[in-house]
């Protein structure tokens, strides 16, 4: 009898070329999204005068410097123009295929991976952005590469790696209300800390994370790389399947059938061994927001700041204070005490429909106190919201509703938090500087900003639900 | 690229866990071109207050470290995001080494790719290089990556390096060359894998 095999292993089996005798292995690309910072590796390829081996496994979409105020056709900042621009001319050189500012389908990479069914279980993804861990959500094996990795992809369609370690996180029992794939992903970060999974391939199994849509699993496997994952994923099932089925890129008909049935056999086998294990029960997760300048600065929001007096490694002590100093909190205050100046819905980890409907209930016939921007994960999604109402109640709460890109969460299209500045966000990073140079970021839900809009302090959601549902 | 051997050199201390690629380089800068010079930028907002003057408390602005060639740093460095430009920034001030007692994965990854060496030593040891240089600044810090030691004063530390990332620093070997060598088995691959799992590509589209 063969021996049982993890999701990780069957997934590393079916892309290994060859393995050189000091085990390292080239594995075989399926599919590589390209993006405006990957610039750096093309001028690799033109250096060395190469094409582009496989133009067609190669999709660019337009989202780091977009703006999402404004004309996109015609970007005043010049800046912002010519890396849109370098993106267009390198794809039109090679043949690959681009969802740039001019197309309806143009949304962050991996927001619009997923949607448009390029993102498939089974495959293989890299893209030179860390939060490419996203798409394993869907049961595939996808990381982030570097710039020169990047340019040996375009190359090669291959890239050379040391089987990582097998994880697996299991989340049993039934998230309370409120309680959203976020609250998980920062709950484990918390518990494992930011660097609990380094070296390690992340599989997220058990109860909780089955009952989670795709879109939450989204959420949950791009916030691996936060607790330092290689990647994370999820076994593809019958949620996957329907959720793949005639989306535009992926097969259809018999082939869709014959996919699904390979599909169904890449979960992990009973019996199977996983290098660490760790478990964690749904039902004690509580709203959870950041409170320093890693994503391991969390805590639930009935919580307090930590306090460094109470300290006692002096090394934990120090690095309390800086980051309390960083934040401008008080040691020991209560976190729903906290007043903030500002929010912001978006960024690949939540800026999907259910994220946008869940931060829409909250905030549906409210005010929101501070200013704040709202920007979709795709342009898709933004129409679909504004189908379905969205924009109305973000607008009508105060909230700017804006176009799709990575926006504030990475703050280089010129959305930015200002110095000093606290900001409610639904992104993936706290850290010093991310949102713009001295800004101040609390990571938590959808849900969760909304309530912080709402309240203008970090609250707790579920006080302010009354039978909405978040 | 440059076979990495053994060096000696100037090691600056920077005592902060999960110093992220956002502090090394932050993002405004990842626009610039590599000809630009990444090194003047290294660790920008952490170097230099919001008027661009030099923050004198940042241990890179003291007198003994300024031209450091190694760095000295505290678990998870490197985390974060993928920018290769962080390693760039590092390399174009010169430095040629950095010991921790962890790195994020894609950082380590970008880093052997451009001749950057990652020396993994446990937390206590990267304490005690900390403590030294902080009485000596300016005590010479040799790096060897045959030996896999870092000798500090008069102790001698081992570091862990993944032996692959070692091979790849000692023999400075190119990706894009190796895997040219393998040209053939990869399309043979390629052809196999198309009848094994034809659902992978893409469906043609307009």
């Amino acid at each position: 009898m063969n021996q049982p095999q993890t999701i990780i292993d069957k997934l590393w089996r079916a892309h290994e070329i060859l393995r050189r005798d000091d085990g390292e292995s080239l594995l075989w690309v399926d599919r590589h999204y390209v993006h405006e910072g990957s610039f750096h590796a093309f001028g690799r390829v033109a250096e060395r005068r190469a094409e582009v081996t496989e133009p067609g496994l190669t999709f660019g979409v337009a989202d780091h410097y977009v703006p999402t105020r404004g004309s996109r056709r015609n970007i005043a900042n010049p800046e912002l123009a010519r890396m849109v621009r370098q993106l267009d001319e390198n794809c039109a050189r090679h043949g690959i295929k681009l969802f740039g500012l001019d197309d309806s389908r143009q949304g962050i990479v991996h927001v619009v991976g997923p949607e448009q069914g390029l993102t498939l279980p089974g495959l293989l993804i890299v893209c030179g952005d860390s939060h490419t861990s996203t798409h394993g959500a869907l049961g595939a094996y996808a990381f982030g590469i570097g710039a020169s990795e990047v340019a040996h992809v375009l190359m090669t369609q291959t890239i050379w790696q040391k089987k990582p370690k097998r994880m697996r996180v299991s989340v049993d029992g039934i998230l309370p209300p409120g309680i959203s794939a976020k609250d998980i992903a920062l709950a484990i970060i918390a518990s494992i800390g930011a660097d609990g999974a380094t070296g390690c391939a992340v599989e997220f199994a058990g109860s909780a994370i089955r009952a989670l849509s795709m879109e939450g699993r989204l959420t949950l496997c791009n916030m691996s790389i936060e607790a330092g994952a290689r990647c994370g994923v999820v076994a593809p099932d019958a949620a996957t399947f329907a959720y793949l089925k005639g989306r535009p890129y992926a097969p259809t008909a018999a082939a869709f059938e014959q996919a699904v049935e390979a599909w169904s056999k890449l979960a992990t086998d009973e019996g199977a061994a996983f290098d660490h294990e760790i478990a964690l029960d749904a039902a004690k997760i509580a709203p959870i927001v950041t409170w320093g300048t890693s994503p391991q600065d969390a805590l639930p929001i009935d919580a307090s700041a930590p306090d460094p007096r109470r300290e006692s490694n002096p090394d934990r002590a120090q690095y309390l204070r800086e980051a309390l100093d960083y934040m401008g909190i008080a040691p020991g205050k209560k976190l729903t005490e906290i007043a903030i100046d500002r929010v912001f819905i978006g960024s690949c980890t939540n800026a999907r429909i259910e994220d946008l409907r869940a931060a829409a209930a909250v905030l549906a016939g409210r005010a929101s106190k501070v200013p704040g921007l709202v920007s979709p994960g795709s342009t898709l999604v933004k129409r679909q919201a504004e189908d379905e109402g969205l924009d109305r109640i973000f607008r009508e709460a105060g909230l700017e509703w804006g176009e799709s890109g990575c926006s504030m969460c990475v703050g280089i299209n010129g959305d930015l938090v200002m110095p000093g500045e606290r900001c409610a966000s639904t992104t993936n990073r706290n850290f010093r500087g991310r949102q713009g140079p001295g800004a101040r970021t609390h990571l938590m839900s959808p849900a969760m900003v909304a309530a912080a809009a709402v309240t203008g302090h970090l609250a707790d959601v579920r006080d302010l639900l009354d039978g909405r549902k978040a | 690229m440059e076979k990495f051997t053994a060096f000696t050199g100037t090691a600056c201390p920077i005592n902060q866990s999960n110093l992220n690629t956002d502090q090394i380089l932050p993002a405004r800068y990842l626009k610039w071109t590599r000809a630009m010079g990444f090194g003047k930028i290294l660790f920008h907002d952490l170097r230099f207050d919001s008027e661009g003057r030099e923050k004198p408390d940042f241990p890179l602005n003291k007198p003994a470290w300024r031209k450091s060639t190694i760095i000295v740093s505290a678990r998870n460095f490197g985390c974060g995001s993928s920018r290769e430009a962080a390693v760039y920034a590092l390399y174009d001030f010169g430095v040629r080494a950095v010991i921790a007692p962890s790195f994020g994965d894609i950082f380590a990854g970008n880093a052997v790719q451009n001749g950057l060496l990652t020396a993994t030593v446990t937390d206590e040891e990267a304490a005690e290089i900390t403590g030294s240089l902080a009485q000596m600044p300016e005590l010479p810090v040799t790096v060897d990556l045959e030996q896999q030691t870092v000798l500090c004063g008069n102790r001698t530390y081992k570091f862990k390096i993944d032996p692959i990332r070692r091979m790849r620093l000692l023999n400075g070997w190119d990706d894009l060359e190796l895997t040219e060598s393998y040209r053939e088995r990869i399309s043979t691959f390629k052809a196999q894998d198309k009848i094994k799992r034809p659902w992978t590509l893409p469906r043609e589209q307009l």
